[in-house]
């Protein structure tokens, strides 16, 4: 933590009563916002390759013109972009900064630096609420494609029921529950457990609903419609706004329950504020995109690594471009550019995640302070 | 004067089930006024950290009501309590990548708006707590690399940045060695003085407490509740009465505390000065009786005499007598001749 890097030099402040504090934090948000800059260009970069690159390579100059409204040099590129590529690449920025951002709320509640949708088992209980429409309406050739709008909504509503059924009984448990580990084996159980419940509706359906479902749990940004992505957009937006309104209080949690309430933190409210921004947030992605592994506990961390703070006035703008970016990435990567295959999403998540949860286990040993 | 916080019969303690009451402490009757520092003692067991709960609005009394500059502190809204209370827990916090500086600025919560910015009053009332604290040095550095004497300035400096009229503070001086010890007894002693606040805390450390508090609140095993100012407590025995205990007892003479076991016999001293104050507190630690009287009651004696720039003791047993330059051998001398061996 000693290796900062050198900050730039601080500007001149007008108001003479302000200036010590002033310097101190135009200082530090000084490279900070330099760096949230970087991570936006980043991303906006990362959006455009994930738009160019795929199975059919698309120059640059060609997707900036089809973006812009003009016709690309091949009437197709213009199909590809604005109808499979664009809802996608939207979708991952979507789902990337949903997950990252619920992980990072999700870390800071529980002072658990494990904690996500997916290892917590919320992730599992919006699948179980999908599972539930699909396999009891008899939507044979899918979970998405074949239903309509109602299907859509029905849809939705049984993941945000099933994230949000679950996010409150992990809360309501890790009242009783002491250490950190408990709180992961909790997870694994529920998520144990509504895995068996789904396996079971899945034991009764027929092999086409099975092989959706099991493509489902891959994971995919890709299969999301512009008319789905208007229910997303608004419900994934609804739940960054409300985890953006829970700063103030999850930075005074980060000292611990009791000193928090002792601020006057409404805890009770905290956590009904926490249950309908996850049930938000990891119900309607993985509604869409399948159960999404190790996005929602490495980003956060990646975050405070690279920012050097804990403060969720940084971390939530950080964790929501470093998501998204990932996300992006990890798509882009998926698609095997130049090959007609496309890999698990999960896998690739997977293969990025688990290096970084194994890197905070380590350090975990070392310094009992990685939130 | 002020009164800051008031309490009429309070009874304190848990509702088992519903109806059913455990009661902790009944009949507490406090009065703590602006500038005071009070200490809470008593044995473990004896409710002190529920009275510290009760008063910190964590848990409401059975019975009575809390009054904080006259208002029902329970029936406070939280954030209006924050502003006229605040906490320094005994548990460690982690923090994770947290400036000291961001840590003390958390206190501002109750003050700032929903985005938790901090303006520039805010930015003042930060600095004047890091102020008063001494910890401005420590403002820029990570608080999870701080000691646990630098992390504890911090934490009240937290506290102070909330402008509370009352501080709650429990077991402050829990993890630290003895000159933190003496050296945060003593910032809280002048924060209670300089800012017109209150200050309570709850400790272990009986003799600081002695020596620093305005008001001792004594809650011994099965109650009541007693408070005064040290010197009377003792005096009145009330303070003895807190901590009885087989094996020490409290030596209102000395204001200490003694292992008091079977004595080993009584032996003569005699001397001035600081020597033979320390000379004294060997011989008693080791169980002997001290007779600082004239006449001789013992046939061992201990003399001190101050010879040029040195000391040496003269310790006489029945027949011999012979002088050591130190006092570690002359207490091994007094202890042989009360030898079974030696008779």
């Amino acid at each position: 933590m000693d290796a900062l890097p050198s900050p730039p030099l601080p500007k001149a402040e007008g108001s003479p009563i302000a200036r010590a504090p002033k310097r101190l934090r135009g200082r530090d948000g000084g490279w900070r916002l330099a760096v949230l800059a970087g991570l936006a260009l980043a991303l906006v970069g990362a959006f455009l390759l994930n738009l160019a690159l795929g199975s059919v390579r698309i120059p640059l100059s060609d997707v900036a013109a089809v973006l812009a409204g003009g016709e690309a040099s091949k009437a197709s590129w213009a199909y590809i972009i604005l109808e499979f590529r664009l809802p996608k690449a939207l979708t991952a920025v979507l789902a990337g900064a949903a997950l990252a951002v619920s992980g990072l709320q999700m870390q800071t509640l529980f002072r658990n630096p494990l904690a996500d949708p997916y290892i917590l088992g919320v992730s599992a209980g919006a699948g179980l609420g999908v599972a539930l429409v699909v396999l009891s309406t008899g939507a044979a050739a899918g979970f998405l494609s074949s239903v309509g709008v109602m299907g859509d909504l029905s849809l939705i509503a049984a993941a945000i029921i099933g994230a949000g059924g679950v996010t409150a009984l992990v809360i309501g448990l890790a009242r009783w529950l002491q250490q950190a580990t408990t709180l992961l084996i909790l997870g694994l159980m529920l998520s144990y457990a509504t895995s068996a419940v789904v396996s079971i509706l899945i034991y009764f359906s027929a092999p086409e609903q099975i092989q959706a479902y099991i493509a489902w749990t891959f994971g995919s940004f890709g299969g999301v419609t512009w008319r789905q992505l208007l229910i997303l957009a608004p419900l994934i937006g609804l739940g960054l706004l409300l985890a953006g309104l829970l700063t103030k209080p999850l930075n005074a949690l980060l000292l611990g329950e009791t000193y928090a309430r002792s601020m006057g933190v409404n805890v009770e409210r905290l956590r009904l504020g926490m249950i309908a921004s996850t049930s938000l947030l990891a119900g309607v992605i993985t509604a869409f995109c399948g159960p999404i592994a190790f996005l929602g506990v490495a980003v956060p961390h990646l975050c405070r690594v690279l920012l050097h703070t804990s403060d969720h006035r940084v971390l939530i703008p950080a964790t929501l471009l470093v998501g998204g970016l990932i996300a992006l990435l990890a798509d882009l990567v998926a698609g095997l550019p130049g090959s007609g295959a496309i890999l698990p999403l999960n896998a690739v998540t997977a293969l990025l995640g688990a290096p970084v949860v194994i890197w905070i286990l380590v350090r975990l040993r070392q310094t009992r302070s990685a939130l | 004067m002020e009164r800051l916080l008031e309490t009429q019969e309070l009874m304190i303690g848990y509702r088992v089930r519903g109806r059913q009451r455990r009661v902790v402490a009944e009949g507490i009757n406090l009065r703590l006024r602006a500038g005071e520092l009070a200490c809470l003692l008593g044995p473990n067991g004896a409710g002190k950290s529920t009275l510290l709960r009760t008063l910190a609005g964590m848990q409401r009394p059975l019975q009575g009501q809390v009054r904080l500059l006259g208002a029902d502190l329970h029936d406070l809204e939280p954030r209006a309590l924050a502003r006229r209370l605040s906490l320094v827990l005994t548990e460690r916090v982690e923090v994770g990548a947290l400036l000291a500086r961001t840590v003390v600025a958390l206190g501002r919560y109750p003050h700032t708006d929903w985005t938790g910015r901090l303006t520039p009053a805010d930015e003042i009332a930060v600095d004047a707590a890091l102020t008063a604290v001494g910890a401005m040095p420590l403002a820029s550095r990570l608080f999870s690399e701080l000691s646990d004497g630098e992390r504890q300035r911090v934490m009240i400096a937290r506290a102070l940045a909330q402008e509370p009229k009352l501080l709650l503070l429990d077991e402050p001086t829990a993890f630290l060695d003895l000159p933190r010890r003496v050296e945060i007894m003593n910032l809280l002693r002048r924060l209670a003085r300089e800012g017109g606040r209150a200050i309570l805390l709850s400790t272990h450390d009986l003799d600081l407490a002695l020596r620093s508090a305005d008001q001792l609140w004594l809650l011994p095993l099965g109650g009541p509740l007693q408070t005064g100012i040290p010197e009377a407590l003792v005096l009145d025995g009330v303070f003895q009465a807190t901590f009885p205990s087989e094996e020490v007892a409290f030596d209102p003479h000395s204001g200490h505390f003694k292992l008091h076991g079977p004595s080993r016999g009584l032996v003569d001293l005699a001397g001035e000065g600081l020597p033979t104050l320390w000379t004294r507190r060997a011989l008693e630690r080791e169980g002997f009786i001290v007779n600082r009287h004239a006449g001789p009651r013992s046939a061992v004696r201990v003399e001190v005499h101050p010879q040029g720039g040195q000391t040496v003791w003269r310790v006489r047993h029945a027949e011999t007598c012979r002088d050591y330059p130190t006092l570690s051998q002359a207490l091994s001398s007094v202890k042989a001749g009360f030898a079974p061996a030696a008779g």
